[in-house]
């Protein structure tokens, strides 16, 4: 069975100065029915601009210029304006990182779970209150016949996100993207945020595409890992084995600057310099410039996609030199 | 529907008025921030509410006329004619010219009048009682200032709304509409237009909604595109959502408070507005606007006449503080930035 999306070379770019600039740049991954694959990068690495892309809400005058996303065989970059409202928030939903606001601060939360539901499914209006209600209540929102009529400001940070989630969640869409769903959160609410978007993974099967910097999450939640840098996809591979033997030099140099592997009283890692702004990003792989391993090629061509073992791909010179045996397999 | 005197239709408005407005009460009672911004409301400015409720009520009750009820022969009383509340409370009072308040006699000349010592403010050359044309201005005020924001407001949220959402083209062609309209004086535009439209109560606000909405426009314009980048309006294009049901449900809902502060602010202005061009000639008939231009030549005569423009003045000047007073605090009460934090 193919995956449930399919994204091929993906390419948005915003207008600059020097000619467009590339935010996501060929990017290709695939999504399987009921999988969490999370995509982990720096603050401008362009993965919520990937998730945005994959909505086709790319915010003016950025746009999608080449590549194909694909849900259940559907090329949704060439759905037309009606058709894609319809697969927004009806088979692809999305949170976002702020519940704070990100609800109408004007209208009671349950009517707009309510109008969520309306707004895809011919359903009246107490119906649709009936599900929201019974949405809330699976979403772990005590007392959820009292909180439909509570506005955004009278719930806590996450009430306000669980509320989201039951939107995200009403109309049943085969896919959320989650970005960045529990930044805003304190500690422990996190922590019962990502039991519940695993709980709710496994009872509807809803796949997940989670975006985020911090991979105590992807350890929590993900069955598979994209690692992008600078707009580029640079390894994609299961949890296990990226966070154990990751394979590009970046990944590396993230996952060795977590505090949770560092030593009491020793300085963290971290890689060296900063993410360069697109105007400076080198002709071949964009993080040669603060690369440990870097050697010939690394800065003149872009390395190309390296199958080191079965689902995992890495886009690295290092990682090619040392498997020699590819071409030959 | 034609067939109804135009009084009938504005006796329809008056009660349509009243049902609209306790419904409206309703809605607040009903909405927790409403109802706390008007508790807070009448909090602060007690007296300046019930200054500007008398006035409706004023306005109101020389909006409700029938026929009928009159005895033959009263002066100044067209046989026939519809007679509103105030009309009726000050039937058979038209005297043939001047005279001081509470005066027996003529102002000028001396002659004993119709109804010595009745006129608590005189009454003007036509011999018109000044307290009942000030008390008959009241509801031509509301009208300009009502009527005016009714249609100003929508064309200004219309065009700022559409151009701070949308941007682009709509946006450009707006500004070079409102670039249009600031190249043009506004007072002479709004003669023209008054000139080309015909004197009367309609044409005139019309002429003023069309050259006073401009500044609303740019409030709204800003506040949308404010509005348009918020987590909740990506959340809900996230989810699907048209774009119309976007600016209807999550633009002008928070654009409300917007609206109520500037309908307030605008009205006042309105109302002196109506003065001014009353002074040019072109005004509403019964407005204090004429009255005081009427009451321009007698201040040239001796002894002076002043009650007449006195009263108009005072009408005028009290209603003008009030809704200036509750604008003020409307805003403050409705304004999240001067609302105390952790509220």
């Amino acid at each position: 069975m193919s995956a449930l999306l399919e994204v091929r070379d993906l390419r948005t770019v915003f207008p600059g100065e020097g000619g467009p600039t590339p935010v996501v740049d060929g990017v290709s991954f695939d999504l399987d029915r009921g999988e969490v694959l999370a995509l982990v990068g720096e603050s401008g690495s362009g993965k919520s601009m990937t998730a945005f892309s994959i909505l086709r809400l790319v915010p003016k005058p950025g746009r999608v210029v080449a590549g194909s996303v694909r849900l259940g065989g559907e090329d949704l970059l060439g759905l037309s304006v009606t058709a894609m409202r319809r697969v927004r928030g009806r088979r692809i939903s999305m949170i976002f990182q702020e519940p704070m606001t990100c609800l109408n601060p004007v209208v009671r939360v349950g009517e707009q779970v309510v109008e969520a539901i309306r707004l895809h499914e011919d359903v009246s209006r107490a119906d649709a209150r009936d599900r929201t209600r019974a949405l809330f209540a699976e979403v772990g929102i005590p007392d959820p016949e009292a909180r439909l009529d509570a506005y955004p400001h009278q719930l806590s940070g996450g009430l306000k996100q669980r509320v989201m989630i039951a939107m995200a969640l009403s109309t049943r869409p085969e896919m959320l993207i989650a970005d960045e769903p529990t930044t805003a959160l304190d500690v422990t609410v996190q922590a019962q945020i990502l039991t519940l978007l695993r709980e709710l993974q496994q009872s509807r099967g809803t796949a997940i595409l989670l975006i985020t910097h911090d991979l105590g999450i992807v350890n929590e939640l993900a069955d598979r890992v994209a690692v992008m840098y600078a707009g580029r996809l640079v390894e994609i591979a299961p949890r296990v084995p990226l966070l154990t033997e990751p394979l590009h030099p970046y990944t590396q140099g993230l996952l060795r600057s977590m505090p949770a592997r560092g030593r009491p009283g020793e300085p963290l890692p971290e890689i060296p310099g900063v993410v360069p702004r697109a105007s400076e990003w080198p002709r071949g792989c964009r993080f040669s410039t603060r690369c440990p391993v870097r050697f010939e090629p690394c800065a003149e061509t872009y390395p190309a996609e390296s199958h080191p073992a079965a689902g995992r791909r890495v886009f690295c010179h290092d990682v090619e030199r040392r498997l020699p045996s590819e071409g030959a397999r | 529907m034609s067939g109804l005197d135009p009084y009938v239709w504005s006796n329809l408005v008056t009660v349509a008025l009243v049902v609209g407005g306790l419904a409206l009460a309703r809605f607040v009672r009903g909405q927790r921030l409403w109802r706390e911004a008007s508790v807070e409301l009448w909090r602060r400015r007690r007296v300046a509410i019930v200054v500007v409720g008398v006035y409706l009520v004023i306005a109101l009750l020389d909006s409700i006329a029938w026929k009928g009820g009159v005895p033959e022969g009263t002066v100044g009383v067209l046989p026939n004619a519809p007679l509103t509340v105030v009309d009726r409370l000050f039937l058979d009072t038209k005297e043939a010219s001047y005279s001081a308040p509470l005066a027996d006699v003529e102002f000028y000349g001396g002659r004993p009048l119709r109804r010595p010592g009745t006129h608590l403010l005189g009454t003007d050359i036509l011999g018109r009682d000044v307290l009942y044309m000030s008390l008959k201005g009241a509801r031509v005020a509301l009208l300009i200032g009502g009527l005016t924001s009714l249609i100003a407001i929508p064309i200004a949220l219309f065009f700022g709304v559409g151009a701070g959402y949308f941007g682009g083209r709509f946006d450009d062609f707006v500004f070079f509409l409102i670039s249009t309209l600031a190249s043009m004086p506004g007072i002479l535009l709004l003669i023209a237009l008054i000139m080309v439209m015909g004197r009367g109560t309609l044409s005139v606000c019309v002429a003023l909604a069309v050259t006073g909405w401009v500044g609303f426009r740019r409030l709204s314009r800003a506040e949308t595109l404010k509005l348009r980048e918020l987590d909740y309006v990506v959340a809900a294009r996230a989810l699907g959502v048209s774009e119309p049901r976007i600016i209807w449900r999550h633009v002008l809902p928070n654009l409300a408070h917007l609206i109520v502060i500037t309908f307030v602010l605008m009205f006042s202005g309105l109302v002196l507005s109506e003065a001014v061009l009353s002074w040019l000639g072109i005004g509403v008939d019964g407005s204090w606007g004429q009255m005081i231009d009427g009451a321009r030549d007698e201040l040239s005569r001796e002894p002076i006449v002043w009650w007449n423009i006195g009263a108009a003045g005072t009408a005028l000047f009290g209603l003008i503080l009030a809704v200036n007073a509750v604008g003020d605090a409307v805003r403050d009460v409705l304004d999240p930035r001067t609302l105390r934090a952790g509220e």
